[in-house]
């Protein structure tokens, strides 16, 4: 190539350099020294109506799930505001769309913070929108409700995990499968945090308590190509699958598994992503009889969740379902509520301060606010699919379990944090 | 073959106006620092100017798309994997540098999800500032070299090349999201606290950022400039469009595609490299096919052969995807097809183009003699 | 053995399911050049056409017959729409047809979230689909052994039509030499449209096959895309033989690399093999011999 000849060289370029130079000269404060100089945002709550924040992906490859929290969420706002509102304020629902993706997630978050002034944020469902706003909540000391299950191993002050960790809903599912002499496990996960995770923890427990992992398979997220997995399922001899894959790639994964000969009877999947929308989304002769492991089911009895159910259907249809993480979803609106009430504040530090011991009559039966741990008592429930649809429970956990999100009260698990 | 580019000059300026055009690209350029470095910082809230900051990032990966497509015809839809070597490269440095300064020998993901507690011997560089800086450019300009190399000397163009970007972007995101104990998975690095010793939790470093990153556009842009109206400008055109032609008078397209791919794919990888402080996060999701075609519409709706309004149609694509898809989630996605398919198919100079089109219409609507018999 | 022969079968499973996907677009994208990223809404218009069909005839397998050639009309129609609306304008500028046909995508996702919603639907396959067939120790899956049938037969269908019917030489004509075609006076826009809607077509019909493996929503589409392109890509561009070759290697070498390491890593491995491939090859497998100089 010939050579280049630049012509008119130099002709801005010092402009540019010269802000860079200015930009340089004023700096803040160096990492280390205290930050608290900061930016606490205050949350406006200074009129009639308090606003709160709903971040949940209305739009991308989440929002199929995500969108049926949304809904929950603004079911119990639109509750709370008829019976009066908290401390006599009505509150004003904010939505954002985190769009599936996680810098979005960052920056919606940020948004409602500085911009809408919430006095408390409702949402995420993934865990990496999670980890990409957890920053944020800290910097800006503002309240995130979290309302999926979870891998565990996080405890940020300025969250709290409405959701199961891992010791009420993974454990309790692997002592159930031990129950049933279900002792050979095949892992298949999507390739992300929340599998790779669940898997570590049971692969410890295997190794404690004498069951074994025959194998473990991960698809990319979205992945609809599952005939080798299948095969390798079908050929390493598990009495059982432990299923932790998410969204569009249970559809293809049952799909194959059933076209390859196994059923519930021959090898059953006990799934921990699988509620009721997906049920209805992977179809009922795909699943008949499998196992799902949540805290709460559609046919979970009691009041409370009857009056739940049919408040969601009239609100948004009669042939939708409800889920574990719309409950929980529903549940943190109330939740945050009885704090503010008890703490007689909106204010954040207060409003955690108040918030151990909480009770609340929740469709899923009684929760308990762990304020310790910021995490919830909650009934561990394992689920079978049946052909109407709907999830039946075969156990429970009996009372609710201690939220330990580390499994620091689990021996064989002291390897993993 | 794609644009029409060099407006035809009787029609719009008139002769006797050199002086006036002399003036006008400083002024311009002028007129644009002072935008973006007097008036912005004043005018807009730290939220604000944060996202300002992130849209600007944006607008670096479209000053390459600009150079390298616009001037050079190469559709260029992996740059989300240069942007992402340079993230990645940054988000790694200022990952370890937060370990440190807490006292711990890992990254905190690391601590949570890696194997062993030892560092992997690939992060080990990434604790020299020096090292990490550099290769924020040089990592991606080296990908794309080896790439453009082997691809522009067998002479593949057009649909192949585009599709090869994208196999590669895709490739190197699913890589990415397997090695979670290394690279952080699909949650990336994240939680990312403090630049070079500075904490990022301070809005007046949030605003130092900022700064970098307008300077950085700035310059960039004078660079691209200077770049476009170079002799090696014109025959990355006369390459655009005809290949066969420049080959023939002596040159070898090659190499001059090759340089123009190598240079867009450094500008996209500082980009990446500034990102990570604005936004504190960097993840795979910025690097699949869904943003690395962003990167592109961004600068197709500005008008891709047009420096300012690439820079322009990616800042505002940026933004009305930030505001937009809040109120209206379904109208905005409607919206966005519609821009892509109005801008692209019946306007494929960008809106930059549009004066210059309307202009042209007026006249010829005013002057039928001319206009028609032509 | 056994391993060896049900990972066989996979392979060449996966690689059905590729061929089907990238049929379609051997025609609009290997013989027309349009790089038509809606091609994966096509393929969704065909899984919806099945699911809607099944609300109105309640028996799975009818309603499955019933969708193939339905599917093949509704995509079609949707593709002959989309030619002339926008792609006619764009044959000079085939790199814009990409961005512009992915504006297109993005609305018709949308468009399925607004009248089917967001969440995934259901379709019943018949029973006899979900069944297998053993020899052995070998398991042939039916709904797989299906849409390698199906995918045989398209490929013979448009091979009978291209090789030996009056609309197959005008096509060939007008891909080998559009001006000259057009002076012995074929209508190439006419051409052009029946090409695109013939192409389209066979992305419905994919689509119905793919109700029985995998799910069905708004985004499927974007699932397939990038594997459909790679298919044609390395296969060479309008030669039908490339991509039947390329989709079954592509097919078994997925299985394989899945079987001896990680879906994650056989995935990355494979789009670096194709790379590497057309590095190599940069015209894919087979070559259009023409002495155009681009």
């Amino acid at each position: 190539m010939s050579g280049l000849s630049i012509s008119r060289r130099g002709l801005l370029a010092g402009i540019s350099a010269a802000g860079a130079t200015a930009a340089l000269s004023a700096c803040g404060a160096k990492t280390g020294s205290d930050t608290s100089s900061g930016s606490a945002a205050k949350a406006d709550t200074s009129g009639s109506t308090v606003k709160v924040g709903l971040l949940n992906s209305l739009s991308g490859t989440m929002a199929i799930s995500e969108v049926t929290v949304h809904n929950s969420l603004l079911l119990a706002i639109k509750e709370i505001n008829a019976s009066g509102g908290v401390l006599g304020k009505k509150l004003k629902p904010i939505s954002q769309d985190g769009a599936s993706d996680w810098p979005t997630f960052a920056e919606k978050a940020e948004a409602l913070i500085t911009d809408d002034k919430v006095a408390a944020t409702f949402g995420c469902w993934t865990s990496a929108s999670r980890k990409a706003v957890k920053p944020v909540f800290e910097r800006y000391k503002s309240l995130l409700f979290y309302p999926v299950q979870y891998e565990g191993l996080e405890e940020s002050p300025y969250i709290f995990y409405i959701g199961a960790t891992t010791n009420q809903q993974i454990v309790p599912a692997l002592d159930y499968l031990k129950k049933q002499g279900l002792t050979k496990l095949y892992l298949v996960g999507s390739d992300y945090v929340f599998p790779r995770t669940a898997n570590k923890i049971i692969k410890a427990y295997a190794k404690a308590k004498g069951l074994t992992v025959v194998g473990e398979d991960y698809a990319p997220l979205g992945s609809t190509e599952f005939s080798t997995i299948v095969n390798k399922v079908k050929g390493a001899g598990a009495d059982a699958v432990f299923n932790t894959l998410n969204g569009d790639s249970n559809v293809a994964f049952f799909k194959e598994y059933k076209s390859a000969g196994l059923t519930a009877k021959s090898l059953p999947v006990l799934s921990v992503s699988i509620a009721e929308e997906e049920v209805k989304s992977i179809g009922t002769q795909y699943l008949d009889g499998q196992l799902t492991a949540w805290n709460y089911y559609e046919t979970t009895p009691g009041a409370a969740n009857k009056k739940f159910v049919a408040a969601y259907q009239a609100a948004y249809g009669k042939d939708k379902p409800t889920s574990d993480p719309m409950e929980a979803a529903y549940i943190s609106v109330y939740l945050w509520k009885a704090m503010v009430e008890k703490a007689g504040s909106f204010d954040v530090a207060k409003v955690k301060a108040a918030s151990d011991g909480i009770v609340f009559d929740a469709p899923e039966g009684t929760v308990t606010v762990d304020g310790a741990t910021q995490h919830v008592y909650k009934t561990a429930r394992i689920g079978k699919v049946g052909s109407d649809g709907l999830i039946e429970e075969v156990w429970n956990s009996g009372k609710p379990i201690k939220p330990d999100p580390y499994l620091k009260g689990y021996s064989w698990a002291s390897g993993l944090s | 073959m794609t644009t029409t580019t060099t407006t035809p000059p009787s029609t719009v300026t008139p002769p006797s106006t050199p002086l006036l055009n002399r003036f006008r690209v400083p002024a311009g350029f002028a007129l644009g620092a002072v935008l973006l470095l007097g008036i912005a910082p004043v005018a807009l809230s730290d939220f604000r100017l944060s996202l300002l900051a992130k849209y600007l990032c944006y607008a670096i990966v479209a000053v390459g798309v600009s150079l390298a497509w616009g001037r050079g015809g190469l559709m260029v839809l992996g740059q989300g994997v240069f942007l992402g070597l340079g993230g990645y490269a940054m988000a790694m440095h200022l990952k370890l540098t937060d370990a440190a300064a807490n006292g711990e020998k890992l990254p905190d993901f690391m601590q949570l999800y890696g194997s062993g507690d030892a560092l992997p011997w690939w992060w080990k560089p990434f604790a020299n500032p020096g090292f990490a800086l550099a290769m924020t450019v040089l990592l991606p300009m080296a990908v794309a070299a080896v790439l453009g190399f082997l691809v522009f000397r067998r002479r593949v163009k057009g649909a192949y090349f585009a599709i090869l970007s994208q196999a590669l972007a895709a490739a190197l995101s699913i890589w990415l999201v397997g090695q979670q104990a290394t690279t952080g998975g699909t949650n990336g690095l994240t939680d990312i606290q403090g630049f070079f010793g500075y904490s990022l939790d301070d809005p007046v470093n949030q605003r130092m950022v900022y700064f970098v990153i307008a300077a950085v556009l700035l310059l960039l842009m004078a660079l691209a400039r200077q770049l476009f109206v170079s002799r090696y400008g014109e025959l990355l055109v006369a390459v655009r469009d005809s290949e066969e032609r420049v080959r023939f008078l002596g040159y070898n397209p090659a190499n001059i595609k090759l340089v123009a791919y190598v240079v867009a794919a450094g500008m996209a990888g500082l980009a990446g490299a500034l990102f990570v402080p604005a936004v504190g996060i960097i993840s795979p999701a910025l690097i699949g096919i869904v943003p690395s075609i962003g990167f592109v519409i961004g600068a197709a709706v500005g008008g891709r052969a047009s420096l300012v309004g690439a820079v322009l149609g990616a800042v505002a694509v940026a933004w009305a995807q930030s505001t937009l898809s809040d109120e209206f989630p379904a109208a905005w996605t409607y919206l966005q097809g519609l821009l892509f398919v109005l801008a692209v198919g019946f306007l494929p100079g960008g809106l930059a183009s549009l004066g210059v089109v309307l202009r042209r219409r007026r006249t010829r609507t005013g002057t039928p003699a001319t206009g028609e018999t032509a | 053995m056994t391993v060896v022969l049900n990972q066989s079968f996979t392979g060449i499973s996966i690689g059905a399911v590729l061929l089907l996907i990238a049929l379609g677009l051997t025609l609009t994208f290997g013989q027309m050049g349009v790089i038509n990223m809606a091609h994966g809404e096509f393929i969704m218009a065909g899984a919806y056409t099945t699911y809607v069909l099944q609300k109105s005839i309640s028996s799975a397998g009818v309603s499955l017959l019933v969708a193939l050639p339905l599917a093949f009309l509704v995509a079609g129609a949707m593709g002959a729409l989309l030619e002339w609306l926008l792609i006619r304008r764009l044959y000079t500028r085939p790199l814009d047809t990409l961005l512009v046909t992915w504006g297109v995508s993005l609305m018709l996702q949308q468009l399925a979230r607004d009248v089917f919603g967001a969440p995934n639907v259901q379709t019943a396959a018949p029973d006899i689909l979900t069944g297998n067939i053993s020899a052995g120790s070998v398991t042939f899956a039916n709904n797989r052994l299906f849409i390698l049938g199906l995918a045989l037969l398209c490929v013979l269908g448009l091979t009978l039509i291209l090789r030996f019917t009056p609309l197959g030489r005008r096509i060939r004509a007008v891909v080998q030499n559009r001006d000259l075609a057009e002076v012995s006076g074929i209508a190439t826009g006419q051409v052009d449209r029946i090409t695109f809607f013939i192409g389209s077509g066979l992305a419905g019909v994919a689509g119905v096959a793919l109700t029985l493996v995998g799910p069905i929503g708004p985004t499927m589409g974007t699932n397939y895309i990038v594997d459909a392109f790679l298919v044609v890509v390395v296969g060479g561009i309008g030669q039908l033989k490339g991509a039947v070759i390329t989709a079954f290697a592509l097919g078994v070498l997925q299985s394989v690399l899945e079987y001896s390491t990680t879906v994650s890593v056989a995935k990355v491995v494979v789009l670096v093999a194709i790379v590497a491939f057309l590095q190599w090859r940069p015209q894919g497998l087979y070559t259009l011999r023409t002495r155009s100089l681009a």
